[in-house]
């Protein structure tokens, strides 16, 4: 078949809503893009774990750690099971970890930014989980099957994500003085990187949006973000607590939420490794990478130390 | 003056070397064998494939399923199958292979046609 057909039955496949399977003809660069935002997105996930992995030996109850240490742990599975995804597309796993190590791949600028008090627990499951789940309930319906299956199994446990954040935030609106300070503190400091975490508005670009045609993404980034402000902007008034936008306020007209202008320098500053934690991040990855390397080579030396004796045995 | 800034949708960054650590040597490691995972959900149900992983031999890679694919009682157990050992029909040969069903479709009940008096059938 001509490189045009298979195209062409490649875009009416997307139409139909036909999923694309790892062994199925597509074109080269929807390969690729899938490739690269399947293996950042696994990345975010890994890196993920650090900012939050940062308090669980400082929870302040059993209860707290508790959930804590099950929701990174989460994460790492939702780390594991996009890898495996990405997988399927071709590159391996090593090649993946690699890219990511020298700083080649990206991963969601929000984790380069540090979590200085616990209240930031609550903020991040709260508004970052909560801007993630968003984009991932989108993508559950990606054009790439397993993306899509690997999304609608993050889904699910996500929201315990999002709502374990909301409830320690709103015990610790209740809280003494010091408590509301810090709660206030922690949502004033993360609310302009979530906004950041959706990417640039969609009127600053003169790209084509073939990741649209492709069905891999299936709202702009625009939709997305409106989305989330309209959901923060009522769910923090059960906090009492506000969001630190003077000009967010009801557009009774659009039936949405007007806000401000995101600081777009700081967003590509972070976004380029001048983040306040970038260099933190990558080589707190490196350390653990390296350090785990001799369990990987015994895990390995040890199964083939069992399969030499198991033949062994059968010769 | 409208300024141009790249765009790249949540989730997907552009790639291009926009800054971040010095490149590393990449390793020679030799990397664990990957694993297809099935689950049993619930006693009485078949396995269903769920996923993949890497693991060093199938005592890991059972293990690594709990961990992974079990962690809120998704199943009562568990197979692993190393993803080298399994074969696939070739999405290519799809019609020749699914299509001839299609025609043949005295092989479902609802072709038959037969007086409402004929009951339990
Ligand atoms: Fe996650
Ligand atoms: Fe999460």
């Amino acid at each position: 078949m001509e490189l045009y057909d298979l195209e062409k039955k490649f875009q009416e496949k997307i139409e139909k809503e036909i999923k694309i399977e790892p062994r199925d003809w597509m074109p080269d660069a929807y390969r690729k893009t899938n490739l690269r935002q399947i293996s950042q997105h696994a990345h975010s996930e890994i890196v993920g774990m650090l900012p939050e992995g940062n308090w669980i030996s400082r929870a302040p109850s059993l209860k707290r750690k508790a959930i804590l240490i099950a929701k990174v742990q989460d994460e790492a599975g939702h780390g594991l099971y996009l890898y495996s995804a990405a997988e399927t597309l071709g590159t391996s796993r090593e090649q993946m970890i690699d890219d990511l190590h020298s700083g080649k791949a990206k991963y969601s600028s929000i984790f380069n930014y540090p979590t200085l008090t616990w209240a930031d627990m609550g903020a991040v499951g709260w508004l970052v989980d909560g801007a993630a789940i968003l984009n991932q309930v989108m993508l559950c319906r990606t054009s790439y099957g397993p993306y899509a299956r690997a999304m609608v199994r993050i889904c699910k446990e996500e929201s315990f994500h999002q709502r374990q954040g909301f409830e320690s935030l709103l015990v610790m609106s209740q809280g003494t003085e010091a408590q509301r300070a810090m709660c206030q503190d922690a949502i004033n400091r993360w609310w302009w990187p979530s906004l950041m975490m959706f990417g640039p508005k969609d009127s600053e670009s003169t790209n084509s949006d073939q990741s649209m045609k492709w069905k891999i993404k299936r709202k702009t980034n625009d939709e997305l973000r409106q989305q989330f402000v309209d959901m923060i902007a009522e769910q923090i008034k059960l906090l009492g607590m506000t969001l630190p936008d003077p000009d967010l306020r009801w557009n009774e007209e659009r039936k949405h939420y007007d806000f401000g202008e995101i600081n777009w320098t700081e967003f590509w500053n972070v976004v380029k490794g001048n983040g306040p934690c970038n260099k933190q991040r990558l080589e707190a990855r490196n350390k653990a990478h390296e350090e785990g390397a001799w369990v990987r080579a015994a895990a390995l030396a040890y199964a083939e130390k069992k399969r030499v004796r198991t033949t062994a045995k059968v010769a | 003056m409208h300024i141009q800034i790249r765009k790249f949708y949540y989730g997907d960054i552009p790639e291009e070397n926009t800054g971040g650590a010095t490149p590393i040597n990449h390793s020679t490691e030799q990397g664990w064998p990957l694993w297809e995972v099935f689950i049993r959900s619930k006693q009485g149900l078949d396995h269903k494939h769920v996923g993949s992983l890497h693991a060093a031999d199938a005592a890991m890679a059972i293990e690594n399923a709990r961990d992974v694919y079990t962690r809120r009682q998704e199943g009562v157990s568990i197979w692993v199958v190393e993803s080298k050992f399994v074969h696939a029909s070739d999405p290519a040969d799809a019609e020749s292979l699914y299509e001839p069903a299609a025609d043949k479709i005295y092989r479902h009940p609802t072709f038959y046609d037969l007086p409402d008096a004929v009951k339990h059938m």
